[in-house]
């Protein structure tokens, strides 16, 4: 079994405070399994709060679980050192939501791509690091000789966003994390940034992890869907039937928040409950803003298996056979 | 969403039978509007000779990429460019009053009684060390200096009810609320006085779906309830699609198309706006982008002719050399493009 990466049960709770700690959960018991053989992009969706940030951060190592494992390539990334480390950096890459704020305006773009190079020891000369960096910057659909040399302030939203991904493609990652790459690019970049994401995965083997609120772009990019909020899996599955045929509340209220671009499919009548401070409560998280909430739903919703590629955490399917977290990964079509 | 109608703040303006009759009279003229940025590399000129009108109680959207203009265009309607850029000229004419001729301190009135502007990321914008009543009393104070406390208070405390939020939001402080509740704030700040304009600069670029669509539907409310015209800046299409009457594409300073959403979204004139909706995604074409070639043109070096001719799908030879003007075609659209130079009407502007 040739395992990419395997999320083992992985919570992360963060708790502020000596005397009268609060914690928070920003996520909760979540398993997920990428295999290497099949690159796929995976979207992670959800609102602000729902732990999808948190996500990203565990999967580059940025921060470590409370509890479960994290294993990439079978080893447990807390104990990475040295040299594999190194390989585990490289190989999981990231892109993040702010084009504009991950470049140093004092340096010309170049130095963005060079780090990387130098850090790695990717090029034998400079001839070769150059021929690196203009390979990876056409595969993104940029021509080099408008972008090096220049500094950041000379490009649009969209060129350094692009860069990003150049950048990640250079060191020829296995597994890309996007956070939200497109959420502060104009709309009508917006295609082309995908597109390149797209082209990543069909052309180069990389499995992306998507992540966003957004579920238009979701939609158009990915295979399979997992929606969350505040920490715990709502809704997973088939990107098309989740989206065209949602079945958790959650995921209805969102699909039905969607502004589609068409004069036809209105916004939703559905009332939307404020959404209430704190993380407590047991049970189904969504359950006080829930319009179908139920007396059950105070204990906690295990996934119910809607059909062999969709599932939802709601008892409203209660019916359905039981889906354990682990198998979580073995419903989303690769 | 129920927003609780209360006596004062959101009290309709107009009686709501008298609503027909004002809609032909136009609340808000924008004539020839021209503003310039004085930069060391040149000058730009971000708005060129910019015109609509709006009627009270409607819904405009403008869009554009970034640089096309939009927010010089909400700033320059309140007055509040600020240098290397300057207002070259033009009129904003809310009801009667011609903005641009107003001196400063009747400027300063007129901000928030006559015109709101919710800015962009304004929920960064409230003070983290004052509750937010206390900022509510202060734009109310520094307008009607006469009003007793108690009446201001009941006034602040109206306005937070009807964007939705709890009275005890007023003793709050801003780290207390969440992005979408921030928001929902300014709005309360921006409809305090009943304005007849509200410009809202991508009051939800910041913000998930749903919370987008909670504010954007509060805007709704308020703005029927005290009869506002509004503009919308924003470039996602799809929330215009949802929200507004009329849609302004603009491009490279200049307004390119203004039709109504349904003419907008089911037959777009210009070549620029059809590629702005052909890039949309939809539930149909899954897999399909298509994005729009080239880049948004520096307005340091504009194309000659047509700003927009290096990357039009239809473009012609006089593109590259005659700028186009704006036109009206049958139906009262106005688009700026030589495709329609046999249909127009008449040229000139709505």
């Amino acid at each position: 079994m040739a395992d990419l990466l395997r999320l083992e049960n992985i919570s992360k709770v963060y708790s502020r405070g000596l005397i009268n700690a609060q914690s928070n959960v920003a996520l909760s018991n979540f398993s997920l399994t990428l295999r290497e053989d099949e690159p796929t992009i995976l979207t992670v969706a959800g609102e602000s709060g729902s732990g999808k940030t948190t996500l990203a951060m565990l999967l580059l190592g940025f921060t470590a679980p409370t509890t479960g494992q994290i294993i990439y390539r079978g080893r447990d990334i807390s104990t990475l050192r040295g040299e594999e480390k190194m390989a585990y950096r490289r190989e999981v890459q990231a892109v993040f939501q702010d084009p504009f704020a991950v470049f140093n305006p004092f340096y010309t773009v170049d130095h963005l791509l060079t780090v990387p190079i130098k850090r790695f020891k990717l090029a034998k000369s400079k001839a070769d690091a150059r021929n690196k960096m203009e390979e990876a910057l056409t595969a993104v659909g940029l021509r080099p000789e408008d972008i090096l040399g220049r500094f950041p302030h000379q490009l649009s939203g969209g060129q350094r966003q692009r860069i990003n991904v150049a950048r990640a493609l250079l060191l020829k990652p296995k597994l890309l994390i996007a956070d939200e790459p497109v959420s502060m690019v104009d709309a009508s970049l917006r295609a082309t940034i995908l597109e390149t994401l797209r082209n990543l995965q069909r052309d180069h083997g990389v499995s992306i992890i998507y992540i966003t609120h957004d579920l238009t772009t979701a939609y158009h990019i990915a295979k399979s869907i997992i929606v969350l909020y505040r920490g715990s899996v709502m809704e997973a599955g088939d990107v098309d039937t989740v989206i065209k045929d949602p079945q958790h509340p959650y995921t209805q209220l969102l699909v039905d928040s969607i502004p589609w671009p068409n004069l036809d499919q209105r916004w939703g009548a559905q009332p939307i409950k404020a959404r209430e401070a704190g993380g407590g409560g047991s049970g189904c998280r969504f359950r006080s803003r829930c319009p179908k909430a139920m007396d059950i739903c105070a204990t906690e919703p295990p996934l119910f298996e809607i059909n062999p590629t969709h599932t939802a955490s709601c008892f409203l399917h209660h019916a359905q056979p039981h889906v354990a977290m682990e198998r979580l990964s073995q419903l989303l079509p690769a | 969403m129920n927003v609780t109608l209360v006596q004062g703040v959101v009290q309709p303006r107009v009686p709501i039978h008298s609503v027909g009759a004002m809609a032909a009279e136009p609340i808000l003229r924008v004539r020839n509007l021209e503003v310039t940025y004085y930069t060391d590399s040149g000058r730009a000129k971000a708005l060129d000779n910019v015109s609509f009108t709006l009627k009270a109680g409607e819904k405009l959207g403008m869009v554009g990429e970034s640089g096309s203009g939009k927010s010089t265009l909400a700033l320059a309607m309140m007055r509040m460019i600020k240098p290397p850029g300057r207002i070259e000229g033009g009129q904003v004419i809310v009801g009667d009053t011609d903005l641009m001729s107003l001196d400063q301190e009747g400027m300063r009135k007129a901000r928030l009684s006559r015109i709101a502007y919710i800015p962009q990321g304004a929920m960064n914008s409230l003070n983290p060390v004052m509750k937010i009543g206390a900022q509510m009393m202060d734009a109310v104070k520094s307008h009607l200096p006469d009003e007793a406390r108690p009446a201001i208070e009941a006034r602040c405390k109206r306005a937070l009810q009807s964007v939705d939020l709890d009275a005890s939001v007023f003793k709050m402080f801003a780290h207390e609320l969440s992005g979408g509740m921030k928001q929902r704030v300014c709005i309360a700040i921006g409809i305090l006085l009943d304005p007849d304009v509200i410009i809202a600069d991508e009051p939800t670029s910041a913000l998930d779906v749903v919370t987008q669509r909670q504010v954007m539907e509060t805007i709704d409310n308020v703005q029927k309830a005290i009869n506002a015209a509004v503009i919308l800046i924003g470039h996602d299409m799809g929330l215009m699609a949802q929200f507004v009457d009329r849609v302004a594409v603009m491009y490279a300073g200049r307004l390119v198309e203004m039709s109504t959403v349904r003419e907008m979204f089911t037959d777009p004139k210009h070549p620029y706006s059809r590629a702005l909706i052909s890039s949309l995604p939809s539930l149909d074409n899954k897999g399909v982008f298509q994005g729009i070639p080239g880049l948004a043109p520096s307005l340091l070096r504009l194309p000659s002719g047509c700003a927009f001719h290096p990357r039009c799908a239809s473009v012609m030879p006089t593109c590259s050399t005659i700028r186009p003007e704006a036109q009206i075609l049958p139906g009262g659209r106005s688009v700026t493009c030589h495709l329609y130079d046999g249909e127009a009407l008449h040229e000139g502007r709505t």
